[in-house]
């Protein structure tokens, strides 16, 4: 576990980068975090992050790719140009939650 | 009074939950309660899935591994043959398609997974069972049988779509298999077998990930990691095909064994309120009663509890199941407790094979299962491949009628065990 800050407060990442404390995540972190990957977030980047986020309040886990393709409204490949690293993880890292544990 | 239980799906979870419900009621409860338990499927095929690895390779055959269904029941059991149109939750009735109605007190939904191969675009288009398979179904593998033994040398590319799948670690036995099919053939050096997975790794837990990753690289099979198909093109003008990854990468092959994307059955989309967005039942880990509503219970494949979808996690859920629905039916609280046991046979080729013994919370790890004097777990031995061989007797004559198997309880044995602690 690391820490850094972030919107001038102290946030625990875990070794990949996640959040540990999800409650910590406030919308201008998420945007910090984007810049630091070189990306600009648009209204359509909003969307995922928001769904990503409701997602894991309601049910714990994020949702994987095809799950984000089935009910974000953003298509598979439209995702991927979104996030071009891979859209679950990353989306699931800017909205401050865990990373899907969707492959078992 | 007379309750009616309907499990809906005669595979394993259906048909080990039938039984053992039965033998509840006949052997082990007061006769004050009368139940009836109703099996409902589309088919009459029980196919011992395990056995379709093998068929590729020419080491298994139909006859051997598909038995009717309704013969796997007690002859007490009804045994229902029937498309589920839907099931109405309000009502608590199941609607087959030829309009039949049948109410339950309690329902249990055994009906697995189904490939889903209209959501990769191009999979079942041009070159489809050509020089794109999956051995995933009866009519896929038997057809890669034939065009393995056709098969002169040149790309053979493996692929899973994503995740969940049956049985995570069949397309890495299915590379192992291959790779010793073609040394037996003498023309292993004509043909280069590429594995790749949406998985940042061979498997998905880190210690037997590293182990999987090793054996293949000692037996010269390529590993490509983080690969999401998005799209597949079967005949390219050249006759081969390649695969195109939603990130760009493009992998091509002369014959691509594809792994489908996988949802819950058809049916269960078809009922307002329970299913999730890929169709598998929203379920308790621990209990294994639904989330959607409390008179219904799921088993297997058809949960999206987060653990393997395979025949052993079925296999140790049926204690569970059984207990806490005998509870539910008598108003008691459910205490019966699943803990997310799997355990699995590798096979490697050669004549070996490898065992993994995990759950919830333990990774695969190494050792001895189920105690220290026992199978080797993450490493290859004959006793392990004999072990996979020897398991489909017990799957028809001990797991299916519901009878414990000796040795090998529900809950997963630490005994035996190498802890993660003492392998760093």
């Amino acid at each position: 576990m690391t820490t850094m800050t972030m919107s001038g407060t102290e946030v625990r990442l875990n070794a990949e980068g996640f959040f540990e404390d999800p409650s910590q995540w406030t919308r201008e972190m998420a945007t910090e975090m984007a810049t630091a990957d070189g990306l600009t977030l648009s209204d359509k980047h909003w969307q995922v992050i928001d769904f990503m986020r409701r997602e894991f309040l309601e049910k714990g886990t994020g949702p994987t790719v095809r799950v984000l393709g089935k009910a974000s409204g953003v298509s598979i490949k439209e995702l991927y140009q979104l996030f071009p690293t891979g859209p679950a993880k990353t989306a699931a890292r800017l909205a401050g939650i865990p990373k899907p544990k969707g492959c078992i | 009074m007379s309750k009616r239980i309907v499990i809906l799906g005669g595979g394993t979870g259906g048909t080990l939950c039938a039984n053992r419900l039965h033998r509840q009621y006949r052997f082990h409860r007061s006769d004050d309660q009368e139940v009836e338990i109703v099996v409902v499927d589309q088919d009459n095929h029980h196919v011992y899935q395990p056995a379709l690895l093998f068929v590729p390779f020419g080491l298994a055959h139909r006859q051997e591994f598909v038995r009717p269904r309704a013969e796997q029941l007690h002859h007490d059991i009804e045994f229902i043959e029937d498309t589920i149109n839907r099931v109405d939750l309000h009502r608590d009735t199941v609607v087959l398609d030829g309009g039949r109605e049948l109410a339950y007190d309690l329902l249990v939904v055994a009906t697995g997974a189904t490939l889903a191969l209209d959501e990769t675009a191009g999979l079942s288009g041009p070159g489809w069972n050509e020089n794109v398979f999956t051995f995933y179904d009866l009519p896929g593998a038997t057809a890669l049988e034939e065009a393995l033994d056709k098969f002169e040398g040149g790309k053979l590319l493996v692929n899973v779509v994503d995740m969940p799948i049956k049985c995570p670690v069949a397309p890495l036995e299915f590379c192992f298999l291959a790779d010793w099919y073609f040394t037996e053939r003498g023309m292993r050096d004509k043909v280069e077998i590429t594995y790749a997975t949406p998985l940042d790794g061979a498997f998905t837990k880190p210690v037997a990930s590293a182990a999987l990753a090793g054996l293949l690289a000692e037996k010269g099979i390529q590993l490509i990691t983080e690969f999401n198909t998005g799209e597949v093109f079967g005949k390219d003008a050249g006759g081969g095909g390649r695969l195109v990854g939603y990130d760009g990468r493009e992998i091509p092959f002369d014959l691509a064994v594809v792994v489908p994307l996988h949802s819950g059955a058809s049916y269960v989309g078809r009922s307002p309120g329970l299913g999730d967005e890929l169709n598998f039942v929203p379920t308790d880990p621990h209990t294994l009663q639904s989330t959607v509503k409390p008179n219904v219970f799921v088993i297997g494949d058809a949960t999206n509890v987060p653990i393997s979808k395979a025949g052993s996690v079925t296999h140790f859920e049926g204690e569970a199941i059984v207990e806490n629905i005998v509870r539910y039916l008598d108003h008691e609280p459910l205490d019966g407790s699943y803990d997310g046991h799997a355990n699995c046979f590798i096979e490697t080729g050669f004549g070996k094979a490898l065992m993994i013994d995990f759950n919830y919370d333990t990774e695969p790890l190494p050792g001895h299962f189920p105690s220290a004097v026992g199978m080797p777990l993450l490493k290859e031995s004959r006793v392990n491949h004999l072990g996979k061989l020897m398991f489909q007797w017990v799957y028809w004559h001990a797991l299916l009628p519901g009878r414990d198997i000796p040795g090998i309880g529900a809950d997963m044995p630490n005994r035996g065990k190498t802890q993660q602690e003492e392998l760093v």
